[in-house]
């Protein structure tokens, strides 16, 4: 073997990494906001009346959570732009990882308006909202409170998902380790280096959220 | 009928390329749910009946690799293995990876499982005069089991779709295949389509198959 | 004289600093049925969950028909894993909160310790858990799961659970507070039942009434001592601890 550990290249590349941490991070946060409006539209039309609904946002939600993140990805770099939508790489994925936090979310507050006690949405209506305000002023907020863990968690999953970026090279950090690797060689210290910037990256926004959770809490 | 050009005709043409990645896809699959269920229950025994030493051990392997993405994994095992001395193909440095990424998810879930059983199941077993591996073998493992198996199907899935990051680092299944393919004809929109839609069955069989054992094990209530 | 069946000891018992049974002594003889009373806190659980083994205690001894059970000479040395585990068996334990496995049958719940632990044949064990089934009126349920039983049902199961093993104490924890108060009778018959035929009995209750008719000695346990005992109509009628009094009092009987 003989081989001694020398972070020294590393480090001289740190801020790439780092800055491919951050798009990682801008990415995901990105994609969650985008993703929690696509999976209320959706969450709503799966609970619709109306049976054309249920059916095109169960199919989008089961299409979407049983087809591989890169697949996905890759269909939408090279197919789009062959039917006319032409978007940087950047914007692909992001459009991409959406879409697909849009599925895993849509999932997330059926759940969460299930859980909701029925009271609450009649409550509203006693008093004179009408179903729109009833909706926006009571339902969803709380969902949306009942259901953050549940987002939380969801945001690290993508985070972790926007290493996938590199695979259409995306400058991010996974993109920008693998480059380090073949550049200098030193393959232990940049994948140890990468995978403990992510471990602590994902360890920090989990504490984060915890901290907020315990914010947001209704007091009972 | 079928003229040279057309989707079908291409399809037809590569149909052995398709089938040999597609086998690659399910045998690297299910060797790694097969192989990361046996480690991942080991994981899950350490972690829930483990000394302290070893538990903490368990406890930074899991979050460790928890905590990093699967594709960094993969790229990490390709990468790294050979760098301190251990030589393996694209195959086996990927499954090396799935692996370990399976066993972590399977390690949580089963000790979510054993600790979420009430206390009081240990004690009515002690009771009878039980002892520790049959109070496990009759009275534990079947409701822990029970309990994982919904989030063991979805790790199940998972690890499918996982194994498209194999193609990355040159392991000839499905995805690779399909973009060989298409490196050929530029026909990417009908094969990734079509690529997606195979994932999409493969996924969608394991979790019905799934859902119907899950209804076969329900306790009647 | 007579050798007790259950002896109990000087028992100490610590949780963390927290001394919560100071030198118990309590005996029973065969067919001997006891109630423990007291108010909330005072020990009366802990106090049989030792007799079970169900918790580890620092001082003291127990002996269950002469054999000193869970620690072995005046070193209080633990015994193995697997000697505890036969101990056990000599004594029958039924939970406040039923505590059945939900995966098997009320008849495999009765047999498993039947088939494991004594090791007995499956038509043998069958047998007997059928009988006693019978026993507490639940023949017609031997396939159902605990899932579709009701909860007086399921305890009476339990019952036939502990007692099929044929242990030498029957020990029985608040059995009917988890329940429906229409559900509790058809527990307590089954208990009077199995009182009424010589069986040894060590029963912590809050049914006064219960303990009056059922029982041949009652105990009055505060914070960790035993602070009264004898006969119920000595016990219910003419208590001498002003504690006893107040607790009869407040318990409504
Ligand atoms: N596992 C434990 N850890 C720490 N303290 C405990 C534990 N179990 C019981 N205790 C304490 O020991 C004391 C006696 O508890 P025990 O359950 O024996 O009372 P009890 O007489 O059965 O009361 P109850 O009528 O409410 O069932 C209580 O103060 C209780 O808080
Ligand atoms: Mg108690």
């Amino acid at each position: 073997m003989g081989y001694t550990l020398n972070f020294g290249a590393v480090w001289r590349d740190f801020d790439l990494l780092l800055s491919g941490l951050g798009l990682g991070l801008g990415l995901a946060i990105v994609s969650i906001f985008a993703g929690c409006w696509i999976g209320l539209v959706a969450a709503f039309a799966m609970n619709s009346k109306h049976v054309l609904w249920r059916r095109v946002a169960s199919c989008y939600v089961t299409a979407i959570r049983n087809t591989p993140l890169l697949v996905l990805i890759l269909f939408s770099f090279f197919v789009l732009p062959r039917l006319g939508i032409r978007l940087g790489k950047v914007e692909s994925f992001t459009v991409t990882l959406s879409i697909y936090a849009g599925a895993y979310l849509t999932e997330v507050f059926r759940g969460a308006l299930l859980a909701l006690p029925r009271g609450l949405r009649e409550a509203g209506l006693a008093i004179g909202l009408t179903e729109w305000q009833a909706k926006i002023w009571i339902t969803i907020p709380i969902m949306l409170r009942n259901a953050f863990p549940a987002l939380g968690n969801n945001f690290i999953s993508l985070f972790k998902d926007t290493s996938l970026a590199a695979a259409i090279a995306v400058p991010e950090l996974t993109f920008y380790a693998r480059q380090i690797n073949v550049n200098t060689f030193r393959v232990i210290e940049t994948w140890l280096v990468a995978s403990l910037m992510y471990v602590a990256a994902c360890y920090l926004i989990a504490a984060g959220l915890r901290f907020f959770e315990r914010r947001l809490a209704i007091s009972r | 009928m079928v003229e040279p050009g057309t989707f079908l005709y291409e399809l037809w043409v590569s149909r052995w390329a398709i089938l040999d990645g597609f086998g690659t896809t399910v045998l690297v699959s299910m060797l790694a749910i097969v192989l990361g269920t046996i480690l991942g229950t080991l994981v899950g025994l350490v972690l829930v009946y483990g000394g302290w030493v070893s538990r903490f051990l368990v406890r930074i392997y899991v979050d460790f690799v928890r905590g990093t993405p699967v594709f960094v994994l993969v790229l990490a095992s390709f990468y790294l293995l050979s760098q301190i001395g251990i030589q393996l193909t694209a195959f086996q440095a990927g499954l090396f990876a799935l692996v370990v990424f399976c066993s972590t998810h399977v390690g949580e879930n089963l000790r979510g499982a054993l600790q979420s059983l009430p206390r009081g199941q240990t004690e009515a077993a002690k009771a009878i005069g039980l002892t520790f591996p049959q109070i496990f073998v009759y009275v534990l493992a079947p409701q822990a089991l029970r309990q994982a198996l919904p989030a063991w199907i979805n790790t199940a899935t998972e690890m499918v779709k996982a194994s498209t990051l194999l193609s990355v680092i040159g392991v000839a299944e499905l995805l690779l295949v399909s973009r060989q393919i298409i490196s050929r004809n530029f026909m990417s929109l009908e094969f990734y389509f079509f690529a997606g839609l195979i994932y999409f069955l493969i996924d969608y069989a394991i979790e019905r198959a799934g859902k119907a054992v899950e209804r076969r094990v329900a306790l009647p209530s | 004289m007579v050798q007790p069946i259950l002896q109990i000891e000087n028992l100490h018992k610590k949780f963390k600093d927290v001394e919560v049974l100071k030198g118990v002594d309590l005996s029973l003889e065969t067919g001997d049925v006891v109630s423990i009373i007291g108010s909330s806190g005072s020990g009366k659980t802990t106090l049989l969950r030792c007799v079970n083994m169900l918790e580890e205690f620092h001082q003291g001894r127990i002996l269950i028909d002469g054999e000193e059970i869970g620690y072995s000479g005046p070193r209080h040395k633990a015994r193995k894993e697997s000697e505890i585990a036969r101990q056990r068996a000599m004594t029958g334990m039924v939970f406040q909160q039923f505590n059945l496995f939900p995966h098997m049958t009320a008849l495999r719940n009765v047999t498993l310790g039947l088939t494991k632990v004594k090791k007995m044949p499956a038509e043998e064990a069958n047998a007997i858990a059928g009988k006693w089934l019978a026993r507490v009126g639940m023949s017609d349920r031997c396939d159902h799961h605990p899932g579709q039983l009701s909860g007086g049902q399921q305890q009476r199961v339990a019952i036939a659970r502990a007692v099929a093993m044929n242990p030498k104490v029957m020990l029985f924890d608040e059995v009917t507070s988890a329940l429906d108060p229409e559900l509790v009778n058809e527990v307590l018959n089954v208990i009077k039942d199995l009182a009424n035929e010589g069986m040894t009995m060590l029963l912590v209750t809050h049914e006064m009434k219960f303990a009056f008719e059922v029982s041949d000695r009652v105990v009055f346990m505060n914070q960790g001592r035993i602070e009264e005992e004898g006969p119920p109509e000595e016990l219910f009628r003419k208590p001498k601890s002003q504690r006893l009094a107040e607790f009869l009092k407040s318990s409504k009987f």
